[in-house]
């Protein structure tokens, strides 16, 4: 879901680099408070293992294929604000070093992957967790819903662009990406239940339920 | 010592996704490479200047470029959010 560049008007590339900047700036205390429960070694590590993850492209269908975001990973494991900045340090080094999404799109990866895809999971996780109690549940509604609204946000952006037409663009983008969401929701299961074991005991573990309680 | 070991799970895990697994990841185009194919406007795109080409290294054989460029991008990722959180830490 990298936009690469020459997808989006200067409008739009700067108004979400703009709205990412300022949902920094907003909650700077928050994700100062949350990095700070976690060993930066463990953060380190759950970015790095999003990073590869991503990677791995899974076909859908014949001619199309999808990989995990990771967002409801990092906010299952490290909380929501800490999910930010994880996911924002993967888009950069991707962007940067690998090619992957546009520099000019930047913002607006950021803004998709790393804020509203974020945002989602982590809102999705607790109200679900509070109805169902299910932690998995929670996960792969979270995980799901969480690419289809980065994609409906992609889908907006490319609209306000005038690349695509509002009309086709949101629905060619929410049927294909509803069945990615679907490989999202199954590896983020498989690889929270392994960084929480692995990653770090404890503290993980209290976190996800501590989020699910409020 | 538990700790330790665990976080070695967790690196060589990442090592074996980001150096094997990613050989058989599917080359397809993505979702939203499919969607600008399908409704044309996938030629708007345009490159920028970025440090290497797409997951590939420069003077690397071609079966091990992007297991190379997964590891030192995982790894690169690692150090980031490291030195991130460190200086969050404190500030």
């Amino acid at each position: 879901m990298h936009i690469p560049n020459g997808f989006l008007d200067p409008v739009t590339a700067t108004t979400t680099a703009a709205a990412t900047g300022g949902m920094l700036v907003y909650g700077w205390n928050k994700v100062r408070q949350e990095m700070r429960q976690q060993s930066p070694i463990t953060l380190g590590l759950v970015a790095a293992f999003i990073f590869a993850a991503q990677m791995i492209n899974f076909a859908i269908g014949h001619h199309t294929s999808g990989h995990l975001i990771g967002a409801m990973v990092a906010v299952a494991v490290c909380g929501p604000w800490t999910a930010g900045i994880l996911m924002s340090a993967v888009l950069g080094v991707q962007s940067l070093f690998f090619h992957d999404g546009g520099t000019i799109a930047l913002g607006a990866n950021i803004f998709n992957m790393a804020i509203v895809a974020t945002a989602v999971s982590y809102m999705v996780y607790t109200a679900v967790m509070n109805k169902t109690g299910s932690r998995s549940i929670a996960m792969a509604t979270g995980a799901w819903l969480s690419v289809l609204a980065a994609s409906v946000a992609v889908a907006v952006e490319l609209a306000a662009s005038g690349t695509a037409s509002l009309a086709s663009v949101v629905p060619a983008m929410l049927g294909w990406h509803s069945l990615i969401g679907i490989g999202e929701a199954g590896i983020t299961i498989l690889s929270v239940s392994f960084i929480v074991k692995y990653a770090k005991e404890a503290e993980l573990k209290g976190q996800v339920k501590e989020y699910a309680q409020n | 010592m538990l700790k330790i070991r665990n976080r070695l799970i967790v690196g060589l895990l990442v090592i074996l996704i980001a150096g094997l697994l990613s050989n058989f990841a599917s080359s397809h185009p993505d979702g939203l490479e499919q969607v600008a194919e399908d409704l044309g406007f996938i030629n708007q795109a345009t490159g920028h200047t970025s440090i290497f080409y797409d997951y590939s290294l420069p003077g690397t054989p071609a079966g091990l470029t992007s297991s190379l460029a997964g590891i030192l991008g995982s790894a690169l990722v690692f150090v980031l959010v490291y030195g991130l959180s460190s200086i969050i830490r404190k500030v």
